[in-house]
């Protein structure tokens, strides 16, 4: 097994009202075996133990699927592994001596809470302005009463694996949120369930994006690069064509 | 404490019509006069505050994550149960609900586990209509899966990644209902006591985890929704934050705590790498359907898999399990898989694990078919060991995945504190001493979508129910006691971690009253157990400050009613003397090691009621009747 010694740039930051900045931190005996997030936890058993405050990072599942983890790993959102999340990135990606900078998603919409924990409760309310089928618990049809081909029910899942842990706007030099929104529009404009409120979905979504401030999308595609899941960005294209059909035709 | 089960009587398929039809119903207009506190925002927790809102009644929702869609619900990869019928291969309700009570070793209640069975294909139709992506085939029409412990396909899936899809379903409906103003979300937001007042729960105490200031809210009932206790282990596969802490208070103001020693070790995990590890990752028992589980037939044979011919392979369960194979239900898996690897033919670096092997179904199927089905397991399994499982076999080893055991509900799923409701994983009443695969989603959304609503109305209209507020002195008193807590752990100035205590008692826990448990072993637990926690109240070392987001204070709280937890857990462990589904005591076991379940004294869930720290808890019992499914031995060879 190979043990490595690391340097980490860290980004410290006590709470919102107070500025942050780097700290660098030397970690020794990294195993080529341990996750990133387990890495950051020697680090803090370590910070702990000589009384300093551990770094703050959000993360929970640590299986790459509930979206909590975030950090910014030199430059990249998750690191520089595609389609790994933070907490799925191991450290064999890594080498001896190498210098780690680590720090918080940037974005105007996303304010730091601590060190490198984030607010994104912005995507929760850009959910709750449409995000939704609006079907009450109940009442509903039996589930093959409606088939759907089977390509329309794999697209829509292509959108819906969406983890809504912000990568995309860390990426995007505009803080755009447009992966995110276009991933749920684009999971209900591909099933007919979710065809009776496309166009009030799309524009309540959006409107409620950009009043969050959110960034424009400039058709860049950092976002998809970025993306752990790879959302393709054709869903973006998806949502202008649908956002613009539903402001010609309401 | 009184254990009425308040079952409805008559025939079982009648039952649960009967009990909506006899329960009180609240008039529209009246509804939105109550309101509910939810704590937890997984497949239960979201799914029964958003169907209570859509109802009428104020709701406040609360959760220690960041959003609600972060709950670990999400992580469920397999599969969700229910009794369709779609493929045509014989599925009922009947045979949903045998299958359960049987895969649950008989120590469930028929009566709940029915109505499970009937109400799982109207999670089906809600979750479709809601536009949850579940796989389909090329007709259009949903497809299914098959699982473990049943001869049937009766699981719906969403790739790999069921879970997610149907957690995402529920957590649109409630930010629909918090965008209508019906629900109010507290997100970083940790439950930290229950208020109980005249006997019935009127609210909780909670801390604001970015503030740290602590607060509490009042409501007409509360409902816990807050998950198992697996990360009591330390190492599950439980998300990090997962904790006892909401059950265990709630516990220790009345609630009954039953069958905590029911815990399910999950047979596909990834073994574990070294020291640092800071949890487990489930593969979906899923792969199962296609993949081999074998060892080497001798010992610490260290040759790698490809240079061992077939005729020196054990395929283990393929052997002891005819008719099952490798679909053997969890609990047998895992004790098969511990069984090998004890005799040192265990694989990779640590010896502890097995192979699972998809050469087979590789060359049967195509790799297309394989990566079309598992394909994002696979990913991520070799994101984690660096292998890739194409070419060489998978390495896995159970490890602690789901609790069982939980707070006792009755028929309404109320505890035994007046307007406490439980559901999902955090009660225990449906899966007995196991829980077959794709059950889990089943059962939270069961109780959260089409349990619940009903019942907890039955409780606003039978109940007299006098406006309060947090201005009751009861609320100060016990914001006092939690604001006294918080002092004592941030007080200490020791020198050992949070972390370091919880590794020290998940070890105890693994190694004392994990996959085997004998008499020995438990005693000896319950004497680590109080000693780790006398060090831990002593010597326990925190930094930051209580008024500020501080992630080690988190923590120490969350181990420190792990500490408490585990002592009950080890004592209904060595109780028990049988052996049960996830509960296998080695000295209960047929000739052939088999386990032996003692259905003479132990046909009962043990319910433990809190007397006061320091006191040793009391049992009590809810005897189980099985009217319908004869108590047979549990047989999948």
């Amino acid at each position: 097994m190979t043990l490595m010694k690391l340097t980490l740039r860290i980004w410290r930051q006590k709470n919102a009202r107070t500025e942050g900045q780097f700290v660098t931190y030397q970690l020794d005996n990294v195993s080529e075996h341990m996750s990133f997030l387990e890495m950051l936890d020697v680090l803090n058993e370590g910070l702990v133990a000589k009384g300093e405050e551990p770094v703050a990072f959000d993360h929970d599942c640590r299986e790459g699927i509930c979206g909590a983890c975030s950090l910014m790993i030199n430059g990249y959102p998750h690191g520089p592994l595609p389609k790994t999340t933070t907490c799925q990135l191991h450290m064999r990606h890594f080498k001896d001596g190498d210098v780690i900078t680590v720090e918080p998603w940037r974005a105007r919409a996303f304010p730091v809470i601590k060190d490198c924990v984030t607010d994104r409760s912005a995507f929760d309310r850009i959910m709750q302005a449409g995000g939704f089928i609006s079907v009450r618990t109940g009442g509903t049809p039996d589930a093959n009463a409606l088939p759907i081909r089977k390509r329309s029910a794999d697209l829509s899942m292509d959108a819906a694996a969406c983890i809504g842990c912000g990568a995309c706007v860390a990426a995007c030099k505009n803080a755009s949120a447009m992966l995110f929104v276009a991933a749920k529009v684009g999971q209900f404009a591909h099933l007919p369930q979710g065809q009776v409120e496309r166009k009030e979905r799309v524009k309540a979504m959006i409107g409620r994006m950009d009043v969050e401030g959110f960034g424009n999308c400039t058709n860049t595609y950092d976002c998809e690069g970025a993306c752990p899941k790879q959302i393709p960005r054709r869903f973006i294209n998806e949502m202008n064509r649908d956002f613009i059909w539903a402001a010609l035709t309401e | 404490m009184k254990l009425d089960a308040k079952c409805p009587s008559g025939p079982i398929a009648q039952q649960w019509d009967k009990h909506r039809f006899d329960m009180k119903l609240i008039n529209p207009a009246n509804k939105r006069k109550f309101d509910a506190i939810v704590v937890g925002t997984g497949l239960a927790g979201a799914s029964a505050a958003a169907s209570l809102a859509e109802l009428g009644y104020k709701v406040d929702v609360f959760c220690f994550s960041d959003s609600p869609r972060r709950a670990h619900s999400i992580a469920a990869q397999g599969g969700i149960n229910a009794a369709k019928n779609y493929p045509n291969d014989g599925d009922s309700v009947m045979r949903l609900f045998y299958d359960t009570v049987k895969g649950g070793d008989f120590r469930a209640r028929e009566s709940n586990v029915y109505r499970l069975a009937q109400v799982s294909n109207a999670i089906i139709d809600q979750c479709v209509a809601q536009g949850v992506p579940f796989a389909r085939e090329y007709s259009g029409l949903l497809d299914n899966r098959s699982f473990g412990g049943a001869q049937v396909s009766r699981t719906f899936y969403a790739r790999g990644q069921t879970g997610q899809q149907l957690l995402l379903g529920a957590y649109s409906a409630l930010m629909r209902q918090v965008g209508l103003g019906q629900v109010k979300m507290h997100a970083r937001t940790e439950m930290l006591d229950l208020v109980v007042i005249d006997g019935r729960a009127r609210g909780i105490v909670v801390r604001d985890l970015v503030s740290g200031e602590i607060r509490s809210y009042a409501a007409d009932a509360v409902v816990l929704a807050t998950g198992g206790y697996a990360n009591i282990f330390y190492l599950s596969t439980n998300a990090k934050a997962c904790n006892a802490t909401a059950i265990w208070r709630a516990h220790k103001r009345g609630a009954g705590l039953a069958n905590p020693c029911y815990t399910q070790i999950h047979p596909t995990c990834i073994p574990r790498s070294g020291d640092y590890q800071s949890k487990l990752t489930l593969m979906s028992e899923s792969l199962r359907n296609d993949g081999r589980v074998w060892v080497p037939k001798a010992k610490v044979d260290k040759r790698s898999p490809d240079q061992i011919p077939e005729s020196e392979r054990d395929y283990y369960l393929e052997r002891k399990y005819p008719s099952y194979g490798n679909l053997a239900p969890r609990d047998i898996s895992s004790r098969a898989a511990k069984e090998v690897c004890d005799e040192g033919r265990g694989v990779g670096p640590s010896g502890f694990g097995v192979y699972l092997d998809f050469a087979d179904s590789i060359q049967r199927l195509g790799k297309s078919v394989i990566e079309e089905r598992y394909g994002n397991l696979f990913e991520m399994y070799e994101r984690i060991t660096g292998e890739n499982p194409y070419g060489v076999p998978m390495r896995i080893y159970p490890a602690p995945h789901y609790t069982m055991g939980g707070l006792w509900v009755d028929y309404n799923l109320m505890s035994t504190i007046d307007g406490l409701h439980v559901i999902g994983e955090a009660n225990f009443s449906d899966h007995g001493a196991n829980r077959l695969g794709a059950s889990a989603l089943m059962q939270g959304l069961a109780d959260g979508y089409f349990i619940l609503p009903y019942t907890l109305g039955h409780y606003f209209a039978s109940s007299k129910l006098g406006k309060l507020t947090t201005d009751h002195p009861e609320f100060k008193r016990v914001e006092n006691e939690v604001n006294e807590r918080q002092q004592r752990l941030t007080s200490m100035n020791g020198k050992r971690t949070p972390d370091s205590f919880h590794r020290a008692l998940g070890a105890i826990m693994w190694e004392k009253c994990g996959m085997a448990r004998n008499e020995r072993g438990l005693k000896e637990a319950l004497q680590a157990i109080p000693a780790l926690r006398e060090e831990f109240w002593q010597n326990l070392k925190i930094t930051g400050s209580r008024e500020e987001y501080n992630v080690v204070l988190e923590h120490a709280g969350r181990v420190a009613d792990f500490l408490e937890f585990a002592e009950t857990m080890c004592l209904d462990a060595l109780t028990r003397t049988e052996s049960c589904g996830g509960h296998f005591r080695e000295e209960s076991h047929t000739p052939d090691g088999e386990a032996q379940r003692d259905d003479e004294n132990f046909c009962h869930a043990t319910v433990w009621e809190h007397l006061g720290d320091g006191k040793t808890p009391m049992a009590h019992k809810e005897s189980l009747t099985f009217d319908t499914v004869k108590l047979t031995v549990r047989s999948y060879k």
